[in-house]
């Protein structure tokens, strides 16, 4: 089709710059504040430009909060166990609405999209009280327990649309040439899902990652159980706050999550976006 | 079809089986809890125990003004920020578009605010906010439009819209990846057809793109409208509803109610007010999605 005129890339590329800048701006600042010495964070007004800039934060943070390895380790630990119990349960309900029909089948998935619609924040209260009866407060499975709840909906919805893509007929060639469903299992679907289930086990890693603060500050008072968001807030409770030092623990924390997403994002977004779209 | 396929094709029990784990799953950690809200709200429960109380929470509620007033602030809230998110989604969704060099690696940089934990972004933000050492404050005062430091979430107005802009932030790029998303699946004989009858650019937006893409925007509005009703990181780390309940909204009330002061029965009754709007919500999305379905299968 027509190519754009000069003018039109140019306006083209500058309002993608300020796009860009407000997306990205944040994190902008972060890297260049764990940069800067503390001293020049604390000038005012705000200081373009400094000339000692250091990975120095990046050292000494780990002085500041003895407890930041076991921080990072816990965020990796919640998210992998989360993930994988959304797994464990998802894959079997996922391939009954992929390749099953029964009453209430439709509603029944109308209303795990309503469920991913009542946030955390609402259901606190009962979940505490649960949470306590059962003396699980201040553990790790305070997190994960509500976690695997709220990811279950959408993690079904996207395994179901993968599993749709696998031709019904394979199965149904080998159930008439007397395979069991065991078999079919095993030497068809397996194979053939893999690509969306990891897809979909990163899709809950992320989301449990992301959810590391509601669950973690209300259900968990130990910090030897803590996440890296809720553990970071930590710093914010010292008399001077030590911003490089916090963005610096801070962007150590996401660096993992990015990359992975940065990897699969092309995937994930397939995933995410083909029900809305198709629908 | 033979009789031993259709049996393979629907063995309702089998097909039950393979759901009831995820399903009582959700039954305990989500429904149950709904119903226990419900309860919840009709007693004085807090941590010394619970008495029933009949409608009393739900008086105090509904004829305290501060209240209504959070009511009328969470929906004045909603409407800025979603409004903002569903521009900004649909002018970036039209930007990344653009058949330009470098697209897809644009896509990829305006994913992080939607991928990064809510909490850690938050963390830039207050950065970003800080009145005395912030760049937004820095570049007010190099260019004279703030005369001193100003701290922007420490006034009622500007932590009002600093929430929003942070919020917007949060939710723009999903909603901007959701409209690309859409606007790719515009087939693409439509554009090359109107390119023929010399349809300028400007036409080929609104009498094909935007109408085709309409389904996506309407369903986008309303799941974007829930999340951000629902919204509760953002506003708590940025302000905990401060300055003097400024940026207090109906989750934050809820929170605060429940597990800042322990009042288990107020803040149920504030749970079931969110829970019976959020519902409301989710009717009118399905309602909507069934009716979208509707008219694709039938042409």
């Amino acid at each position: 089709m027509n190519k754009y005129k000069l003018y039109e890339k140019i306006i083209l590329y500058f309002s993608i710059t300020i796009f860009l800048i407000f997306i990205l701006l944040p994190f902008v600042e972060m890297f260049y504040a764990s940069l800067r010495p503390l001293d020049h964070l604390f000038r005012s007004p705000y200081q373009f430009f400094s000339d000692d800039l250091s990975f120095w934060a990046y050292r000494e943070m780990w002085n500041t909060v003895p407890m930041l390895p076991r921080y990072i380790f816990n965020s990796f630990f919640l998210a992998s166990v989360t993930s994988l119990i959304t797994l464990l349960f998802v894959i079997p309900a996922a391939y009954s609405y992929a390749r099953f029909n029964f009453p209430f089948k439709n509603s029944s998935l109308y209303i795990l999209l309503a469920i991913n619609m009542f946030s955390g924040a609402v259901l606190l209260i009962p979940l505490y009280k649960v949470l306590r009866t059962f003396g699980l407060l201040n553990t790790y499975q305070a997190m994960i327990v509500p976690g695997v709840a709220f990811l279950i909906p959408t993690a079904i919805w996207l395994l179901k649309s993968y599993f749709e893509k696998i031709p019904v007929d394979l199965e149904e060639a080998a159930f008439v040439d007397g395979a069991s469903r065991v078999q079919i299992l095993r030497h068809i679907i397996a194979p053939l899902s893999t690509p969306g289930l990891v897809v979909v086990g990163i899709y809950a890693f992320i989301g449990a990652y992301a959810q590391q603060f509601l669950f973690a500050i209300t259900f968990n008072q130990k910090k030897e159980y803590m996440p890296i968001p809720s553990g970071l807030y930590e710093f914010i409770g010292y008399t001077t706050v030590k911003w490089n030092e916090m963005m610096a623990a801070s962007l150590v924390g996401i660096a993992p999550v990015l990359i992975l997403f940065i990897f699969l994002q092309k995937y994930i977004v397939e995933g995410l976006t083909s029900g809305a779209v198709k629908n | 079809m033979n009789k031993k396929l259709r049996s393979f094709n629907s063995p309702t029990f089998l097909a039950y089986a393979l759901i009831a784990p995820a399903a009582i799953y959700i039954l305990l950690i989500v429904a149950w809890p709904v119903l226990e809200t419900i309860r919840l709200s009709f007693t004085n429960s807090s941590l010394a125990g619970e008495d029933y109380v009949g409608f009393e929470n739900y008086e105090k509620m509904l004829s305290s003004k501060k209240f209504n007033k959070i009511v009328t602030r969470t929906f004045v809230w909603m409407f800025f920020s979603v409004s903002l998110k569903l521009i900004i989604g649909l002018i970036g969704a039209i930007l990344l578009n653009a058949n330009l060099r470098g697209r897809s690696m644009f896509r990829v940089l305006i994913m992080p605010p939607w991928v990064v934990p809510i909490a850690i972004g938050m963390l830039g933000w207050l950065w970003l906010y800080n009145g005395y050492f912030g760049i937004i404050a820095g570049v007010g005062m190099h260019t004279g439009i703030l005369d001193g430091p100003f701290g922007f979430l420490a006034y009622k107005q500007s932590a009002f819209i600093s929430t929003i802009v942070a919020d917007v932030w949060v939710g723009t790029p999903m909603v901007t990846v959701f409209f690309l998303a859409a606007m790719q699946g515009v087939p693409r004989d439509l554009y090359e057809a109107a390119y023929c009858d010399g349809a300028s650019r400007w036409d080929r937006f609104f009498k094909i793109t935007l109408p085709q893409i309409t389904p996506v925007i309407i369903t986008m509005s309303i799941l974007s409208a829930i999340w951000t009703f629902n919204s509760f990181e953002i506003i708590w780390i940025l302000t905990e509803g401060g300055p003097r309940g400024a940026t207090t909204t109906l989750i934050i009330d809820t929170y605060k109610q429940a597990l800042g002061n322990y009042k288990f029965g107020r803040g149920a009754a504030r749970a079931v007010v969110v829970m019976i709007l959020l519902t409301l919500f989710a009717g009118f999305y399905l309602a909507l999605l069934a009716r979208i379905n509707k008219k694709i299968s039938h042409g």
